[in-house]
C-alpha cells in the first residue's frame, strides 16, 4: 500500500466533483458535487497523515473540520436552495441569474 | 507480500472502485434520486478507506455525519423541491460538457503527474492505530483549542441562518410591534388551497 494510490483516488473524486459541479443542470446536485469534492480533500488529508506525519496526526484534526464545516455548508446551501425554489419555483441552475445582469 | 498488505490491497481496490463508480452515477445519472442514495455508497466507501488509512474514530465521524446527517438532509431537499420539470434545452451544451471534460481530464493528468514524479517523505514509525482518538483530543484541548471554538459557534451560526433562510417571510406589519411578540418568528402563514382547485393539490 502506497501514498499515492490514495493521492491518485482522491485526485480522480475531485475531478468527478469539478465536472458535476459545471455541468448539472440541477441545484441540488451542485450541492452533491461540493460534498464530493470535500470528500477527495479529506482523503488526501487522512492520506498524508497516515503516511507523512503519522504519531502526530494534524491531518486528522484537520479532517474532522472540513467534516464539520461541510455540515454547516450543506445546512445553509440547502436553506438557500430552498428559498431561491420558493421565489423563482425551479432549481434549474440556468435561471438563477438574478446577480448577472 | 505478505498476507495482511495483499488484503489492504484488495479491499483498497474494492473501495476506490465502489467509491469512483459511485461518484460517476452520483454525476452522471438522470435520476436525482437516485443520485441522492449513490452518495451515500461513496461516503461509505470513504469511511471504508479511512479505516484502511489507522483512522477508526474520523471514520465513525464520516458515517455519522455524512451517512447520517448530510445525505438524509439532502434526500429531504430533494423531496422538498423535486418538480419533475424538464428544464429547457440550452444552445451549446454539449460543448460545456466537452470542454469541462477536458479540463477536468487535463486537471487529473496534471495532478497524477505531480502525485507521482514527486518524492515523498514517507515517515515509517508506527502509525498511531487506537491511540489516535486520545491524541485527537489533546490536540483539540491544546495546540487547536481556537479552531475547536470557532467552529462550534460556526455550528451555532449554521443553524440559526439555515432557519432563518428556509422559514416563509415575515409579515411586514407585525415587524414594528413592540411586546410579547418580540421573542417569536413572526411567518406567513402557508396558502390555503381552495376545495374548487383539485390540478396541484391532488
Amino acid at each position: 500500500m502506497q501514498l499515492q494510490y490514495f493521492l491518485l483516488a482522491a485526485a480522480a473524486l475531485f475531478c468527478i466533483g469539478v465536472y458535476g459541479l459545471v455541468t448539472s443542470r440541477n441545484a441540488v446536485r451542485v450541492l452533491m458535487s461540493i460534498e464530493l469534492m470535500l470528500n477527495a480533500v479529506n482523503l488526501n488529508l487522512m492520506a498524508f497523515s497516515n503516511y507523512l506525519d503519522p504519531a502526530v496526526i494534524r491531518g486528522q484534526v484537520f479532517t474532522v473540520f472540513v467534516i464539520s464545516i461541510a455540515a454547516a455548508e450543506a445546512a445553509v446551501g440547502l436553506a438557500i436552495l430552498l428559498s431561491i425554489y420558493r421565489n423563482r419555483n425551479t432549481v434549474d441552475m440556468e435561471q438563477f441569474n438574478l446577480l448577472k445582469w | 507480500m505478505n498476507l495482511a498488505e495483499g488484503v489492504q490491497l484488495v479491499s483498497f481496490i474494492i473501495l476506490t472502485v465502489m467509491m469512483l463508480g459511485a461518484a460517476l452515477a452520483v454525476v452522471l445519472s438522470p435520476n436525482i434520486v437516485y443520485s441522492a442514495f449513490l452518495l451515500g455508497g461513496v461516503f461509505s466507501a470513504m469511511a471504508g478507506l479511512y479505516l484502511l488509512l489507522n483512522a477508526s474514530f474520523v471514520a465513525a465521524a464520516q458515517i455519522l455525519v455524512y451517512v447520517g446527517a448530510i445525505n438524509v438532509l439532502i434526500l429531504f431537499a430533494i423531496m422538498l423541491v423535486n418538480k419533475r420539470e424538464d428544464f429547457a434545452p440550452v444552445k451549446y451544451a454539449w460543448t460545456r460538457k466537452i470542454v469541462t471534460a477536458a479540463v477536468c481530464g487535463g486537471l487529473f493528468l496534471l495532478l497524477g503527474t505531480t502525485i507521482i514524479t514527486t518524492p515523498w517523505a514517507i515517515d515509517s514509525t508506527a502509525a498511531a492505530g487506537d491511540e489516535a482518538i486520545y491524541i485527537l483530543g489533546e490536540h483539540f484541548f491544546t495546540d487547536f483549542l481556537l479552531p475547536f471554538e470557532l467552529v462550534s459557534v460556526l455550528l451555532l451560526m449554521a443553524l440559526i441562518g439555515a432557519i432563518v433562510l428556509a422559514r416563509r417571510d415575515i409579515i411586514p406589519d407585525s415587524s414594528n410591534v413592540v411586546g410579547q411578540d418580540d421573542l417569536k418568528l413572526p411567518e406567513k402563514p402557508r396558502e390555503l388551497v381552495s376545495a374548487g382547485a383539485d390540478g396541484e393539490s391532488s
